[in-house]
């Protein structure tokens, strides 16, 4: 039974975040992925005191699976509130598995423009990539069977949870 | 037993043709409406481009003439990716003869993914849906007097964006519209979106009378019809497809169901004018009208190009699955 403490991960993240912020070619500003990512960017921008605005990306255009899966409802839009040209990028998400998702944000940001570095923050890093992605910061390394689905939830007080679903095939 | 579903709709209640607003659940129109929020954004974009349509070959099959139609439908094609081919039908082997199941044969052979149709036939879509393979996806562009479908729904897209709620409004669709394919797709679409009041204003010669069984209100006096509304669709007058003499003249019909400053006076302050194009200035609208601060004739172009983007990545993207006409039950 897998059990996952969200906040103390999420604290993690926000110090993994910090020490990021302060290296040399620091990322200047941080993008979320809907919907986990972008939850996570927007309680970091706050919680780390960060002038300006986060951004917000959606995968939905550039997800490889269209002709299996067609395009996702409800789909929350690209925000980028800033110029991408030049900018060092940190990239958050909630879990990363396949790093197929991280592959469709990437190729959306260089729709906008072209970022001088992209660095990505995560919160699980459930290992079982099929391409070439990596993570400069996971608060956790654990390994899931493919049928089981993990993703963030966010309370209505905006703490974080964790929601796990076995998917049938 | 032949089930009666809606052909447009695979088996899982997905969307894989559009051929008309009629019958179709309230949450397709919203979801579209909501997609094509997204595709607007996109064509804000220094990259105004996408790759889901990557690869696949759209064909503009217009066998009525239209420019503006044809090129928003072109428009949105390449922002998606696809390759777009461009049949002027008139100057085709249509000239020479050829029947429209045999030139939809020959073009399927050329590996046609998607067709999007215009024809002087109503009904002329659906029967090109009904046999093509089961990949391959059908888009109306306008059949006969019947159906318009993505007018209708970028005329939603533009009520939506201007008013917000469908719920609390007041719509007069006003003039020819008993010729009118976009008059009975916007009907279809704000009925199922729930607008309770719609009205339908023009001459006894141009409103059908079995409109009020949809619980639209017939009004044959345009004070009286637009009086209070929130959006005015103005109709263009049709004279390639009026036979018989219906009106005294364009003059005549302007006194009467113009739409000036004047009479737009009766609508609500913050009223929405709306026209599917090209406008006749002086016969159904007033220039000062057509360009005046409640005019949203343009924006409804741009939102044309997003909802048409949102319509073709949508039924591109569901499958056939076993779908009543195909018996050999394989999915794409």
């Amino acid at each position: 039974m897998l059990q996952l403490d969200a906040e103390a991960l999420y604290a993690d993240l926000r110090k993994g975040v910090r020490n990021l912020l302060h290296e040399r070619d620091a990322p200047s500003v941080l993008v979320g992925i809907w919907t986990g990512g972008a939850w996570l960017a927007e309680r970091l921008q706050k919680d780390l005191g960060l002038s300006g605005e986060h951004g917000v990306i959606s995968s939905a255009l550039h997800r490889d699976d269209f002709s299996q899966r067609g395009l996702a409802s409800g789909n929350d839009a690209t925000q980028l509130p800033f110029d991408i040209n030049g900018a060092h990028i940190l990239l958050l998400d909630d879990v990363l598995y396949t790093g197929r998702t991280v592959r469709a944000a990437v190729n959306e940001l260089f729709d906008f423009g072209r970022p001088a570095s992209i660095t990505l923050a995560v919160l699980v890093d459930r290992g079982g990539r099929q391409l070439p992605m990596a993570a400069a910061h996971a608060s956790v390394r654990l390994s899931l069977p493919a049928s089981r689905r993990l993703r963030l939830a966010r309370r209505d007080d905006g703490g974080f949870g964790f929601v796990v679903q076995d998917e049938d095939s | 037993m032949l089930s009666r579903r809606n052909p447009q709709l695979n088996n899982h209640g997905e969307l894989i043709h559009l051929l008309s607003i009629e019958g179709l659940p309230r949450a397709i129109l919203t979801q579209i409406l909501d997609t094509a929020g997204t595709f607007l954004s996109v064509n804000d974009r220094e990259v105004k481009k996408v790759p889901l349509l990557r690869g696949k070959s759209v064909f503009n099959l217009f066998f009525e003439n239209s420019t503006r139609t044809r090129t928003t439908f072109e428009i949105a094609a390449k922002r998606l990716s696809a390759d777009v081919i461009n049949l002027d039908i008139n100057r085709s082997s249509t000239a020479k003869g050829e029947s429209l199941l045999d030139t939809i044969a020959n073009l399927s052979a050329m590996h046609a993914d998607m067709f999007i149709v215009r024809h002087a036939q109503s009904g002329a879509p659906y029967l090109i849906s009904q046999h093509v393979a089961p990949h391959v996806r059908v888009i109306n562009a306008g059949d006969g007097r019947h159906a318009h479908p993505t007018q209708g729904l970028l005329d939603m897209y533009t009520i939506r964006h201007f008013k917000k709620d469908f719920t609390q409004l007041s719509v007069a669709v006003v003039g020819d519209i008993v010729h009118s394919r976009v008059a009975r797709s916007d009907i279809h679409a704000l009925t199922i979106l729930g607008v309770p009041d719609i009205r339908a204003v023009g001459p006894k010669t141009l409103v059908p009378a079995d409109l009020a069984q949809m619980g639209v209100r017939v009004c044959h006096q345009m004070n009286e019809g637009i009086r209070d509304a929130d959006v005015i669709i103005m109709l263009r007058l049709q004279n390639e497809r009026m036979s018989g003499a219906m009106l005294p003249s364009a003059a005549e019909f302007f006194k009467s169901y113009g739409l000036s400053l004047e009479k737009l006076a009766l609508a609500k302050p913050d009223a929405i004018v709306m026209h599917p194009g090209p406008i006749n200035r002086g016969v159904e609208i007033e220039s000062s009208v057509a360009d005046g601060s409640h005019s949203v004739i343009l924006p409804q172009v741009t939102f044309g190009i997003a909802v048409r983007m949102a319509v073709m990545s949508t039924i591109a993207g569901n499958s056939a699955g076993n779908t009543a006409s195909h018996s050999s039950g394989s999915t794409a």
